[in-house]
């Protein structure tokens, strides 16, 4: 499926050490196409490198070897204030565990990578991130302080912040961890809507069966490698 | 709220930190203050030192200077014994000649305020059997009185008096007391060199310097060259005054050269009073250098706190995008905001100081306190401040700028 369409990321024998407390491989030469307009889980034991790799493909660790490519472009050996800049525009992520900008509000947290942006105004910006809100069902909480929501609802006011620049992927580690299956359904609706019907590329991690099963392909690691590519 | 974004990040850090933020400008705040505000004592102090020491000193003095009488043959070129045995001063007279073109010369060069002739004559002032020493000042006393404004240290009698009575003086307050003498008083006095003249006392001045009121008094030109027999030609001083006292020692060489004699600048012929300028100078500027020194210790450590506390923010912000660049421009944006509103109020705090201590009235020599507003202290000090709190920023913003968002979400 999608052969047809255009390779959105490419990753090439991707190794990555850690030499904290031992050294330790946490990624053996993996290599894998990710096509525009997939929506691919990724599944795997905890522990066996899901988020490792998942800050490489994000450009946030450039500490690795192999070769990475984001649309076509090879962002292996750049600098830090141009990978800063593709995040910005290209990539949109949610993170396993740390989320918001405490003392903002939901609202605000979502504006800021549309401000750093700067593509719409400031008015436009915030009419942007109250449908990004709305559309994750968290629309009441937009002027409440970020630290003063629950889990839940930080971790979809952090979905709706790596909507917001319209970002050609989002990347993410267990988007749904802190999720029922009510809202973990919403979630997923989005992907797929964003997938198929604006030809965004979704990568995320999960251990949620039911995420998996409705995303488009599952590539399953083990060890540091990966078991099945999902085709 | 409609700033750029690193501005809106910045404040609202600030906003929620409020007491961190109010401490931090609170110490900028009084660095600041207490440097204005002791710089300008020492200015004040300054100024009031110059105003008394031109009370009776010229910005310039062009006299003959003493020559030694030297060899005919230079003593570097013979390995001879040295020709002169003692030598002596040479010149015959002290006694600037032409005088009147010296005094037109100068009259016409830019910058020259005020030009007068003055004849130094050392005196003894008799009374009965008390008898003092001290120095006569022949002066054309209008002249004088435009340079040192005498009229103002007058306790009687009238300057103009000196100038409708030749055989006139006015004396040193210190001189009247000793010798018991009131205005239109006889009194007797006789040069070093024994001529002895009795002048009616037409007036008697009392300046801040007491060394000046028990030695000195005016007399007219006619009579100091009497005092020392020299005919009306003689002139042994020359004073100038130029716009700024402080550019005198650059005239210096320029009127040497004009006259043909030598001029002194009054900072080389004060050179005690230059040296206690300078030591005040320096003493007030360390103690405050050393409280900015202090404030700016807050700031990093404040700065430093913030961005301890904010690893997350920073590791967020860099993940969605913001480059190292806009980190550290977050971070001295807020130090801009902490060192403006800092010096603001220190600037305020300064002038509600001064203003006080300017009230403060000390009595004698001195008056009021001699503090004042000074536009360039003012100036300095908001430079300074606004230097200090970006240097204390600068660093830890810079480490903020090199956060790897890495290790801080693996942590
Ligand atoms: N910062 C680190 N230093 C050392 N070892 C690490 C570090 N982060 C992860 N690891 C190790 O690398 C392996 C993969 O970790 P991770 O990518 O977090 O796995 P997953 O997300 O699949 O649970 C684990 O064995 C983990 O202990
Ligand atoms: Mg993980």
């Amino acid at each position: 499926m999608n052969k047809d369409k255009q390779i959105i990321l490419k990753a090439e024998n991707l190794v990555k050490y850690y030499y904290e407390p031992v050294k330790f491989q946490a990624l053996k030469s993996i290599s894998f196409k990710v096509y525009e307009g997939e929506f691919l889980s990724v599944v795997g034991k905890s522990g066996c490198g899901k988020t490792t790799m998942m800050y490489i493909l994000s450009t946030m660790d450039t500490d690795y070897e192999g070769e990475l490519f984001i649309s076509g472009e090879k962002v292996t050996g750049k600098k830090s204030d141009y990978l800063a800049d593709i995040r910005n525009k290209h990539i949109g992520f949610v993170f396993q565990f740390h989320y918001l900008l405490p003392e903002f509000t939901c609202l605000k947290n979502v504006m800021i990578p549309a401000l750093k942006l700067n593509k719409y105004s400031y008015e436009e910006v915030e009419q942007r991130a109250y449908e990004k809100l709305e559309l994750l069902g968290i629309k009441e909480q937009a002027h409440k302080q970020a630290s003063k929501i629950s889990g839940g609802q930080q971790q979809r006011v952090a979905i709706a912040r790596a909507l917001i620049n319209d970002p050609k992927i989002i990347m993410c580690d267990e988007p749904t961890g802190n999720l029922d299956s009510k809202n973990t359904n919403i979630v997923i609706d989005i992907f797929r809507k964003l997938a198929t019907d604006y030809g965004q590329t979704i990568i995320a991690v999960t251990h949620d069966k039911d995420f998996s099963d409705k995303s488009t392909r599952t590539m399953e690691m083990k060890d540091g490698e990966i078991l099945s590519h999902g085709w | 709220m409609k700033f750029n974004v690193n501005t809106d990040i910045a404040l609202t850090h600030l906003l929620t930190r409020k007491k961190q933020t109010v401490i931090a400008s609170m110490g900028v705040t009084v660095g600041i203050g207490i440097f204005i505000f002791m710089i300008s004592l020492v200015v004040g102090f300054n100024k009031d030192s110059d105003e008394s020491i031109f009370k009776s000193v010229p910005h310039l003095r062009i006299y003959q200077e003493d020559e030694i009488c030297q060899p005919l043959i230079p003593k570097e070129e013979t390995s001879l014994l040295p020709i002169i045995i003692n030598p002596k001063i040479s010149n015959l007279s002290n006694t600037l000649i032409n005088p009147d073109k010296i005094i037109s010369d100068l009259k016409s060069q830019k910058d020259v305020v005020n030009v007068t002739r003055q004849i130094s004559v050392n005196i003894f002032y008799n009374n009965g059997k008390s008898q003092i020493n001290g120095i006569a000042s022949g002066v054309d006393i209008i002249e004088a009185n435009n340079m040192f404004d005498i009229k103002s240290t007058m306790l009687a009698g009238d300057i103009k008096d000196l100038q409708s009575n030749p055989n006139g003086i006015i004396l040193g307050v210190g001189i009247a007391d000793k010798l018991n003498i009131r205005v239109n008083d006889y009194i007797s006095i006789i040069s070093s060199i024994g001529v002895g003249k009795v002048l009616k006392v037409v007036g008697i001045f009392k300046t801040s310097n007491s060394s000046i009121d028990d030695t000195k008094s005016y007399i007219n030109l006619a009579v100091a060259q009497q005092l020392l027999k020299q005919s009306s030609s003689y002139v042994t001083d020359i004073y100038v005054n130029i716009t700024n006292p402080d550019n005198a020692p650059a005239y210096s060489e320029k009127f040497s050269a004009l006259t043909g004699y030598k001029a002194e600048d009054w900072q080389s012929a004060n050179e005690s009073t230059m040296a206690k300028k300078q030591t005040r100078k320096v003493m007030f500027g360390s103690i405050s250098f050393a409280i900015l020194l202090v404030a700016a210790f807050g700031i990093y450590n404040i700065i430093n706190m913030t961005i301890n506390e904010k690893m997350n923010d920073i590791a967020i912000l860099k993940a969605t995008g913001f480059s190292g660049k806009d980190v550290m421009n977050i971070f001295i944006k807020e130090t801009l905001i902490i060192g403006i509103t800092g010096t603001i109020f220190g600037l305020l705090v300064a002038t509600v100081l001064i203003h006080f201590l300017s009230k403060v009235y000390i009595g004698g020599d001195v008056g009021y306190f001699p503090i004042d507003f000074e536009k360039n202290v003012y100036i300095s000090g908001a430079i300074i401040g606004m230097f200090i709190t970006l240097a204390a920023g600068f660093i830890p913003a810079r480490n903020a700028a090199k956060v790897d968002p890495i290790e801080i979400f693996k942590r």
